[in-house]
């Protein structure tokens, strides 16, 4: 491999992962307060890219269609968390397979409404096109899904660690029941986090509709990367998702390039041989 | 002596059962036989372990795969590829096992739910060996068993034999401590079980039964393809087995009767099979956890008559 080849792959391996750190921030949060194991997350992450794909072609405007697919998805996750999820709190195995088949009825609602065939979401001209790197070559868009997925960890951490909301739920995360007693309504707190969680799939929907392409099935392959993230990194942790995301990231882009038939193996062998000795995850948390 | 009567009235009517429904309805109740085993495999550890896996339908499709690849493709015989079959199976779920038996609750089913897109992602992506999308097609069944009618009684006996050996294996003193690392690991260990090794036992003796149930469905089908090995095929047992009451093994077949009568039913009228199948989890989950029997049984202890009954004692 050439040495600007081999820069092409890191920075693919940069940009996929800060793709799945948008898909996976979402389902470790909601993990790590709500013990909700979210399996209707890929789901979301599909029905959100067909939605900013839609919201794309009425308005023209990408934008709007990464607000409208962070939007739906967010009133999505509040419709599941306030008619389905309450109705099964405490039994996380319940809530497990609640969501799993939300999810197989979501994803189908998505072939009724936009078919079988790939859709790819049209990016601005702005957006469009490579970008010269001294002798490199890369995708403007790529770029993009970097930053975001940066700016997102950036805000995230933000948020957890420097705002009022952050502090309720940390608290949450450690002791709800003491939270709820200190007069602080802990069901709006999950609420909001579960719509975050839920509208941070919709917007990796979008976000990677432009360059992976939206069928049938992307939502059980999303979801799957999305587990790896989670169990790699440690569940419910945000620096777990983060360095879990590079490492699946990288895995998947090598792997792809290396041993093609085998890629999938690439990525969960070392997370099997990881599990072996750190059941928690990395940056997990031991219950 | 009841009792035995019943089980004979049962066994009779299962027997002549082809002699008054068409060939259709034939093929339907083979297919619930096979789909009951690969239920009791998941009703097994759901049930007796304490560990709900989402992973059975790769080990199914492992079964399944292995079999069809050897009859169809090797050329090779039945004897062959139903023991390449199960012992592929077997061999795929001592490494899952020793991967996921350290876990419990939700990390294990997340573990089980990735070591089976392992496995689907494999026969999708490895073209010259599964035929990816294609699967491999032309497994030819066995000669005396080629006929429908014949088939069935080879699964109804199979699926009584796997039964059988599984209720056994379920109340011999290694299911009951099974049942005793269920209730409290902490307490299992203390007595100087060795919980790893036996969940690791339990979850091998649990796969091996789901790729026996693979093997026969390969040559019940004459196709394989990734679809059977996909996280549907996982979900499908999973709701098997929890609506015939988990912990109940026997519920499996009532479980998978429902759900196969039902997907051919709604089938008829809509292509949505799935959205209704995720309806059904949703509404079972909701309303009737402990399952159909469950729920049927708890209904009828509250019925009026019998609460009456209680009221006058």
């Amino acid at each position: 491999m050439t040495a600007s080849a081999l820069t092409f792959q890191l920075l693919n391996g940069a940009t996929f992962a800060a793709l799945l750190f948008v898909v996976a921030s979402g389902f470790t949060l909601v993990f790590g307060l709500m013990r909700i194991v979210n399996l209707a997350h890929g789901a979301l992450y599909l029905l959100g890219g067909y939605l900013g794909f839609t919201a794309i072609l009425a308005t023209g405007n990408f934008p709007a269609a990464l607000i409208a697919a962070f939007g739906a998805t967010a009133v999505l996750g509040f419709l599941t968390d306030y008619f389905l999820l309450r109705f099964v709190k405490g039994n996380t195995l319940s809530q497990v397979l609640l969501t799993l088949g939300l999810a197989l009825a979501l994803g189908d609602l998505g072939l009724v409404i936009w078919g079988g065939d790939p859709l790819t979401v049209p990016v601005p001209d702005l957006l469009r096109g490579p970008l010269r790197l001294g002798a490199l070559a890369y995708p403007r868009y790529r770029l993009f899904v970097l930053l975001v997925g940066t700016l997102l960890f950036v805000a995230l951490w933000l948020l957890l660690n420097r705002t009022r909301l952050g502090a309720l739920i940390r608290a949450g995360v450690d002791d709800g029941e003491m939270v709820d007693a200190l007069g602080i309504d802990i069901t709006r707190v999950f609420r909001w986090t579960f719509m975050l969680g839920a509208s941070l799939a919709g917007l990796g929907g979008t976000l990677g509709g432009a360059f992976l392409t939206l069928y049938p099935g992307a939502d059980g392959e999303i979801l799957v990367f999305s587990l790896a993230v989670v169990i790699i990194g440690g569940l419910g942790s945000l620096t777990g998702a983060a360095v879990g995301s590079l490492l699946v990231g990288y895995l998947a882009t090598f792997g792809q390039v290396l041993f093609p038939e085998l890629a999938y193996f690439v990525i969960f062998g070392p997370m099997a041989v990881l599990l072996a000795f750190r059941p928690m995850g990395l940056f997990g948390r031991a219950q | 002596m009841k009792r035995l009567i019943a089980w004979a009235a049962a066994a009779a009517l299962i027997c002549a059962m082809p002699l008054c429904i068409s060939g259709y309805y034939v093929n339907l109740l083979t297919e619930v036989a096979i789909y009951a085993v690969l239920a009791m495999t998941i009703d097994l550890l759901a049930g007796y372990a304490g560990r709900t896996p989402l992973g059975h339908g790769a080990l199914f499709g492992i079964g399944a795969y292995f079999a069809g690849y050897t009859v169809a493709v090797r050329q090779g015989g039945v004897l062959e590829a139903v023991l390449l079959g199960i012992g592929a199976a077997m061999a795929v779920s001592l490494l899952f096992a020793l991967l996921a038996i350290r876990t419990s609750g939700v990390s294990f089913l997340l573990l089980t739910l990735a070591q089976g897109m392992i496995v689907w992602g494999v026969c999708v992506r490895w073209t010259s060996v599964t035929g990816a999308e294609n699967g491999i097609r032309g497994i030819a069944r066995p000669a005396p068993v080629a006929d429908p009618i014949r088939f069935y009684y080879l699964a109804v006996l199979v699926a009584s034999l796997a039964a059988w050996a599984l209720w056994r294996f379920v109340n011999s003193p290694f299911g009951l401590t099974l049942r005793g690392i269920r209730e409290s690991e902490t307490r299992m260990r203390t007595l100087g079980y060795n919980v790893p090794l036996h969940l690791t036992i339990g979850f091998v003796v649990s796969g091996t039964f789901a790729g026996l149930a693979g093997t026969l469905y390969a040559f019940f089908n004459t196709f394989v393809s990734p679809t059977n090995v996909a996280l549907a095929t996982s979900v499908k047992g999973l709701l098997m087995a929890i609506i015939g009451g988990v912990g109940t093994l026997f519920g499996s077949f009532v479980g998978a009767a429902v759900v196969i009568l039902l997907e051919n039913f709604v089938s008829v009228f809509t292509d949505r099979w799935p959205t209704v199948l995720g309806m059904i989890f949703v509404a079972t989950m909701l309303f009737a956890r402990e399952g159909i029997l469950g729920k049927a049984r708890l209904l009828w202890a509250r019925s009026p008559r019998l609460t009456h009954k209680g009221d006058q004692e």
